[in-house]
């Protein structure tokens, strides 16, 4: 029997990375967005993202284990809980830290971080729990070409839905114009009479839920485990770095791209798949600091 | 004139704690102490960056725990003697800080932290797929060897004196940087950067030697850890240390002189006595950054310096900011 190559590489293993790299990408874009949107408006740069993306996972898998509430209810009322959580934060403590340096507020999400993922890590262990895909989405395809599991397929398209949608919500909505134009100059917005602070909690609930959506969307894919946000939430900063912070559409691209890239990289040079991102990010920065969509500031 | 009663004030502080850490060995337990001397070099070292650059790194570990694994390799595989082993490990502190300082100090403010940690994590799966780091073992049995070939470390006694007197050179270096027309500079940048680089100073280049001295020192003091206890490993380079040597600063206090170390102090018993508690170690450790961000800016020290002399403090920092009038060339790399 013959296999399909390409360079050498059987043509399903090169399409099966790929398509983990697409999936891979689908969690950088959610939450590279989410931190490019809260940056935008608070500027503080949400180091608690992959703790709150964490914390999705496990209120999706606490709602199915202590109340038998499923996978689809979990996929809207995890985000809302979790962003429900980010706002009383951002009510209680990010908001006397405006005022200061931006460094502050990357200290405190620090230090938030610690704090949740210890409080899971404590409760529920380091070993992950099993979180089962609903049973409309188990199974695959065969494509001929390779093998495609419908729920890595949904992931995808989830996570590009939801990723559109936000930015239509940002660009084409009023509400968006508002939350557009208090980015740009929150004073003169306020002056207007729109209410800025409450645009601010609102950006930061926003932002937390589509990090607590795309926890959800892990659940079944990785282990629901309280160290999960903690490496990823490294390498979607490099994303955020590489693709600069300046434009919505810009980090979902950036994040897709990278994903798939790292995903090419298993294919033909295994080793580096886990640094190559890094590297990407430090030659981005040699040729254009301010990142590939970012404005110079 | 309450200059010159402060500065006698400070000697005889010191004087005083000199004679404590001499002392020292002989009532508490030696390696909880050498632990605290690696740790404060490393947090001085940082808080050079952080408090007197405004430079927020957070992926410190990266040269700790890289010079940690030189440091290892060399006595340990090649048999060199402790000092030539430290030596090396700074050596590889300062390269590193040479390649990473000269990519993340491209942004600054909050990019500045996200690159250095995304960059210390790229060093991190080196390490941890590199054979000579022997990935999740780490290099252990490490020798401490003879000082000088004639002073054996393995006698706790002699080893707690090589630390005490290796972290009270670092410190005083790192003194003498603070307070050189050199440091000045780096204030004035931390202040006002364009209004320094109008005033011809080299803003880049000088953050980058700052940077380069920094991680030269966190080598030094990753070492010196390698060599106290025997052991070089992952968890010292992994982005959770990064975070402790940020904390170690910022609970002691930032921009003072003694803050880092007090903070070292007290992060290492935090280790100590709560290791058997599992999580509880970070989740304190979140609530003490959560607790200093919103409660004391200042940390301790910053306090109570605050609390001693509540005006003189406010003026001895406007009057650092203005930078003197000194060649640049003289300082140049």
């Amino acid at each position: 029997m013959t296999v399909a190559t390409i360079f050498g590489v059987p043509m399903n293993a090169l399409f099966g990375q790929l398509m983990l790299g697409l999936i891979n990408g689908a969690f950088y874009a959610m939450l590279s967005l989410g931190l490019a949107l809260i940056f935008g408006m608070l500027n503080i740069i949400n180091f608690a993202h992959g703790a709150l993306y964490m914390m999705g996972a496990f209120v999706a898998y606490l709602l199915l284990e202590h109340a038998g509430i499923g996978y689809w209810p979990a996929l809207i009322l995890a985000p809302v809980v979790v962003g429900l959580f980010g706002m009383l934060i951002e009510r209680l403590a990010l908001k006397p830290l405006y005022k200061l340096d931006h460094l502050y507020g990357l200290l405190f999400t620090f230090g938030l971080a610690l704090i949740i993922e210890g409080l899971f890590r404590e409760f529920y262990g380091s070993s992950g729990q099993v979180y089962a895909p609903p049973p409309e989405l188990t199974g695959g395809y065969n494509l001929g070409f390779m093998y495609l599991p419908i729920y890595r397929g949904w992931v995808v398209v989830a996570s590009v839905i939801i990723c559109l949608g936000t930015w239509l919500l940002i660009e084409k909505t009023k509400l968006g114009s508002y939350l557009r134009a208090a980015t740009e100059n929150p004073a003169l917005v306020q002056a207007f009479g729109i209410n800025v602070p409450a645009m601010i909690t609102l950006t930061y609930g926003l932002g937390v839920a589509l990090a607590a959506f795309a926890g959800v969307l892990a659940a079944p894919i990785y282990s629901v485990n309280p160290l999960m946000g903690s490496n990823l939430i490294i390498v979607v900063f490099a994303v955020v770095v590489i693709g600069g912070m300046g434009s919505i559409l810009g980090s979902v691209v950036t994040g897709f791209m990278l994903g798939l890239l790292e995903g090419l990289t298993k294919v033909f040079y295994p080793e580096a798949s886990s640094t190559v991102i890094f590297v990407v990010m430090a030659i981005v920065l040699l040729i254009k600091p301010a990142g590939l969509f970012g404005r110079a500031s | 004139m309450t200059n010159r009663a402060s500065a006698n004030g400070t000697t005889a502080l010191y004087a005083l704690l000199l004679v404590a850490a001499l002392a020292a060995p002989f009532f508490l337990y030696p390696n909880f102490l050498m632990r605290a001397y690696c740790f404060a070099l490393f947090a001085c070292a940082f808080n050079l960056l952080l408090g007197y650059v405004g430079l927020l790194s957070f992926g410190h570990a990266a040269f700790f725990g890289f010079a940690a694994y030189v440091t290892g390799h060399s006595a340990k595989i090649w048999g060199l003697g402790p000092e030539l082993s430290v030596i090396l490990g700074a050596l590889a502190g300062a390269v590193l800080g040479l390649v990473i300082g000269g990519i993340a100090i491209r942004r600054q403010g909050i990019y500045f932290a996200m690159i250095t940690l995304a960059l210390a994590q790229m060093l991190y799966f080196f390490c941890l797929q590199a054979p000579f780091t022997h990935g999740e073992d780490g290099i252990q049995a490490i020798p401490r060897g003879y000082l000088l070939g004639m002073f054996d470390l393995n006698n706790g006694l002699t080893m707690y004196y090589f630390v005490l007197g290796v972290f009270v050179l670092g410190f005083l270096l790192i003194q003498r940087t603070i307070h050189s027309p050199f440091g000045q500079i780096l204030k004035a940048i931390r202040e006002n950067e364009p209004r320094a680089i109008s005033l011809g100073y080299n803003a880049d280049r000088y953050k980058l030697l700052a940077f380069v001295i920094s991680t030269t020192l966190s080598g030094v003091a990753g070492g010196l850890f390698a060599l106290t206890f025997q052991i070089a490993a992952l968890n010292n380079v992994h982005w959770h240390f990064s975070g402790e040597v940020v904390l170690m600063t910022l609970l002691g206090g930032m921009g003072t002189v003694l803050g880092p170390v007090v903070g070292a102090f007290l992060v290492a018993a935090i280790q100590q006595y709560l290791a058997a508690f599992g999580a509880w170690v970070s989740i304190f450790q979140g609530i003490i950054f959560v607790a200093c961000v919103l409660l004391f800016r200042r940390g301790i020290v910053g306090e109570i310096i605050a609390l001693l002399r509540p005006r003189g403090k406010a003026e001895a920092e406007t009057v650092s900011v203005t930078p003197q009038v000194h060649e640049p060339a003289r300082q140049g790399v």
